[in-house]
């Protein structure tokens, strides 16, 4: 079709006749005043190692500039804004999300490992020969404690809140040389034999009374000028050392404790014995992932379950609802039957209820004991169904439910679709005596079918991911016996995703979760692909672009 | 074409409509049955209440634990922020690829086909870490937070809306325009006052359409929302009964018929436009 076009007034020629500079310099000053808060912010991702964020902010930034920067770039003004939705919550986790696909992200394995080697490195232990410091512990009557170190050459230390201070005398009020604040005092009290007996208004307690609080004073971790002190044992403290050294340069941790080398492999610092370090932290494991989904038996197995159960949802879904939706249309759409609108009306309000409510609901009628659902059953066949313990008689009830909720779409469809078929067929065939239903196959159906198939593969791939049915009503279960992922027997593909990802038992495992996505995504994108080829869909796209 | 319909064939045609019928209404006779019971469970309730009431309503209201209303209030702002800005970018966006010829523009349109294949669900793992990302440096966008998740809707929906708001603005005759450009209008006046105002019905199917899937959403408002009282009512709904059908049966069904209200009005009155726009996309959870 041949297009017509005026050319736009051109930015250059302002309409509201303000001076032709003005709307520039504005633009430019907010530009900048934008531009200022959002360059730091790229610079601070890139220092916390967060690079496809930087990148992705950092390529959004730039856009920004250029489109209002450019006078060329006019189209993109209206375009942008969209275009940065899209990008950012469509585009990019679909790119990280393949990334995901290929690491052990993960609980267990959700640190960088940076964090990780300052966690470990904040570790400490006793190494033998360090000094120990017996103690006595002082306590008020509100149960506040202090307490007093005696260290190897014979000085006395007390503690203030965490901090180990030593002690300048023992008798009488004496400064107890805070350094930042030289005038704190704490009152000591000494009996004849020179023991320390009251500091304050804390009184020394019996070893019989010490030994009470040891699990309290196990916690404690006291500060002696950087240098750590814990509980060694019921008479002493010690001091503590840190417990792993990272060589950046050999990108190995040495415990100093054994003198074992930890290298880092598959996400953990491994020792040569093959001892892990926890936490691991997260790191790219090429094909691991896909691998154990399709050779571990205990994941295979089950997820090949899942993967065919999810094909024969989404077609036993199409299908049930497609004949039923078909059915009733075909029944409504005779000239001669009365309250076809009211009927249609009616029908369709399985449609209009929000699905997440639906399926809540269906799941109380398919209680076993009490539910609706089994008083029917039992009325007329004398018997009560397993509805959703059993694995078949749970699927079974999802596509009664999915039936429910779909039927109405494929009758409104069909209704559509029926009225477009023209009169003279049915006219022709009737005089040639064809039978109802040799009408209904040799026209209805494959008239039907060329403006219905397309919206029947869009149904298939919908229900292909309709986690909202599944997860509601069954959450996915019974359980499959044996599995060592959450993997039910009425799990489909996405709600095994999540599953892996939210729900674990073992912990999240984003890695496999966003690799049984990425599979999903193959499955879908083909179907859609070829029914974008086989409706010519993109043809349309080329002529109406 | 059609045989007259015989007595026989308007009765069993009557007969097959009140089956679907039975099937079609089966819950829904049962939950506005036991929203007016007063024994508010699932075990041995009848048909017609035994003794009706409307303190399952009230519990709507008084339970603190459960706060119905709140989800419900937070569902609605949703749907109506993320619906309201989608149709605002993506008639934007429509404009563009409608009124302008410029480099990449056909790219572009594939693009926006192509990405809708990819349904944003599949994402999941990735939108929840980044948002656990971005909640790091800006607090008010990243995990359990409505901005977050209105912000995840929205670039759900930006494909396919541009899609359907193009091909409705390509049908909008440009001699409208044209005689606004000559007498000095600039381009996004002619945008907001010519071109928005004739392309009413589209938004109009386009925000309906819209608030509809995202009032009903479930899986992302699952993931990425924690604390109960910013939950969208999807997500509430779903912690209120979990298995407790003998106990808080009548209290759901209540909140169950107050929740649908909105959507099944929605539907009574738009139905005509919404029927049309459905066959195109069919977009609903």
């Amino acid at each position: 079709m041949p297009q017509t076009i005026v050319r736009p007034p051109g930015r250059r020629r302002v309409a509201r006749g303000l001076p032709g500079g003005w709307g520039f310099y504005t633009r430019l000053a907010a530009l900048s005043a934008f531009d200022a808060v959002v360059l730091p912010f790229v610079i601070t991702l890139f220092r916390d190692q967060e690079y496809a964020l930087a990148g992705a902010v950092g390529i959004a930034l730039l856009l920004i500039n250029f489109v209002v920067l450019v006078e060329r770039a006019y189209p993109l003004r209206y375009l942008l804004p969209g275009l940065l939705f899209m990008g950012a919550l469509v585009v990019y986790p679909a790119i990280y999300n393949i990334y995901v696909s290929f690491t052990n992200y993960g609980t267990g394995n959700i640190l960088s490992m940076q964090q990780v080697i300052q966690q470990l490195e904040a570790q400490t232990y006793a190494p033998p020969g360090a000094p120990r410091f017996p103690y006595a512990v002082f306590e008020t009557e509100q149960g506040e404690r202090t307490l007093l170190l005696t260290a190897p050459d014979g000085r006395l230390l007390v503690t203030v809140g965490h901090r180990v201070v030593p002690l300048a005398h023992v008798s009488g009020p004496e400064a107890v040389g805070l350094p930042e604040d030289p005038g704190f005092r704490l009152d000591v009290t000494v009996d004849e034999n020179g023991n320390v007996v009251r500091i304050g208004d804390a009184r020394r307690l019996e070893r019989r009374e010490v030994l009470q609080r040891l699990s309290a004073l196990q916690h404690l971790e006291l500060d002696m000028d950087g240098t750590r002190l814990r509980l060694a044992d019921a008479n002493n403290f010690q001091a503590l050392s840190p417990r792993y050294t990272y060589n950046r340069a050999e990108n190995v941790l040495v415990d100093n404790a054994t003198g074992v080398v930890y290298v880092p492999k598959d996400g953990f610092f491994t020792s040569p014995d093959g001892e892990r370090l926890l936490p691991g932290f997260r790191t790219t494991v090429g094909l691991a992932n896909y691998v154990r989904l399709l050779t571990n038996p205990a994941i295979a197995g089950p997820f090949l379950q899942v993967f065919v159960w999810t094909f024969v949802w989404a077609g036993m879904s199409v299908v049930l609802t497609f004949s039923l939706g078909l059915g009733l249309a075909l029944v409504l759409n005779h000239p001669q039957f009365k309250l076809k609108g009211l009927y249609r009306s009616l029908l369709i309000i399985p449609y209009t209820i929000p699905g997440f409510v639906s399926a809540l609901v269906w799941r109380g009628l398919f209680n076993t004991e009490f539910g609706q659902v089994n008083r029917v059953v039992q009325a007329l066949f004398g018997t009560v169904i397993p509805w959703l313990q059993d694995p078949f008689w749970a699927k079974v009830a999802l596509l009664i439910v999915n039936l429910w909720l779909g039927y109405p779409y494929m009758m409104i469809v069909c209704l559509g679709a029926l009225q477009s078929i023209s009169p003279e067929l049915y006219e022709a065939a009737y005089c040639d005596g064809a039978r109802p239903w040799q009408r209904f196959w040799h026209i209805t159906l494959p008239l039907l079918m060329t403006s219905v198939a397309p919206l029947l593969v869009s149904s298939f791939a919908y229900n292909f991911n309709n986690f909202t049915v599944i997860y509601l009503v069954t959450r996915g279960r019974p359980p499959i016996a044996g599995a060592v992922t959450p993997a039910g027997a009425t799990d489909i593909l996405i709600s095994y995703t999540y599953r892996l990802a939210f729900e674990s038992g073992r912990g999240a495992d984003y890695g496999l979760a966003a690799a049984v996505s990425l599979l999903i995504f193959f499955i879908v994108g083909t179907i859609t692909w070829l029914n974008f080829r086989f409706t010519r869909a993109f043809e349309e796209v080329e002529h109406s672009a | 074409m059609h045989e007259r319909l015989s007595v026989w064939g308007h009765l069993w045609r009557h007969a097959v409509i009140w089956l679907a019928l039975a099937f079609a209404f089966f819950p829904v006779v049962w939950v506005v049955s036991a929203s007016f019971d007063g024994s508010n469970t699932l075990v041995q309730q009848q048909i017609v209440p035994i003794v009706p009431t409307l303190d399952n309503y009230k519990m709507l209201v008084q339970e603190p634990r459960y706060p119905f209303f709140t989800w419900m209030w937070n569902s609605l702002k949703v749907a109506t922020v993320s619906s309201s800005l989608s149709v605002f970018l993506c008639a934007l966006a429509a404009y563009a690829f409608s009124r302008f010829r410029f480099r990449g523009r056909r790219g572009g349109l594939f693009a926006l086909i192509l990405v809708q294949i990819f349904p944003q669900v599949l994402a999941m793992v990735s939108i929840y870490l980044l948002l656990l990302s971005i909640g790091r440096y800006i607090p008010a966008l990243g995990l359990n937070t409505h901005a977050g998740l209105i912000m995840v809707y929205l670039g759900g929906a930006i494909g396919i809306n541009t899609w359907l708001m193009k091909g409705y603005f390509d049908t909008i005759p440009r001699e409208l325009e044209e005689s606004a450009f000559i007498d000095g209008a600039s381009r996004f006046a002619t945008f907001t006052r010519i071109v928005l105002p004739l392309a009413r019905p589209i938004l109009v199917v386009v925000f309906i359409l819209s608030f509809i899937g995202t009032y009903s959403e479930f899986i992302l408002a699952r993931v990425l929302l924690q604390s109960n009282e910013q939950l969208t009512l999807a997500v509430g709904m779903n912690l209120f009964i979990g298995d407790q059908y003998a106990r808080r049966w009548g209290v759901f069904s209540a909140g169950a018929l107050v929740a649908s209200l909105p959507i099944v009005l929605i539907f009574m009155l738009m139905q005509r436009q919404l029927i049309a726009g459905l066959t195109q996309g069919g977009v609903k959870g």
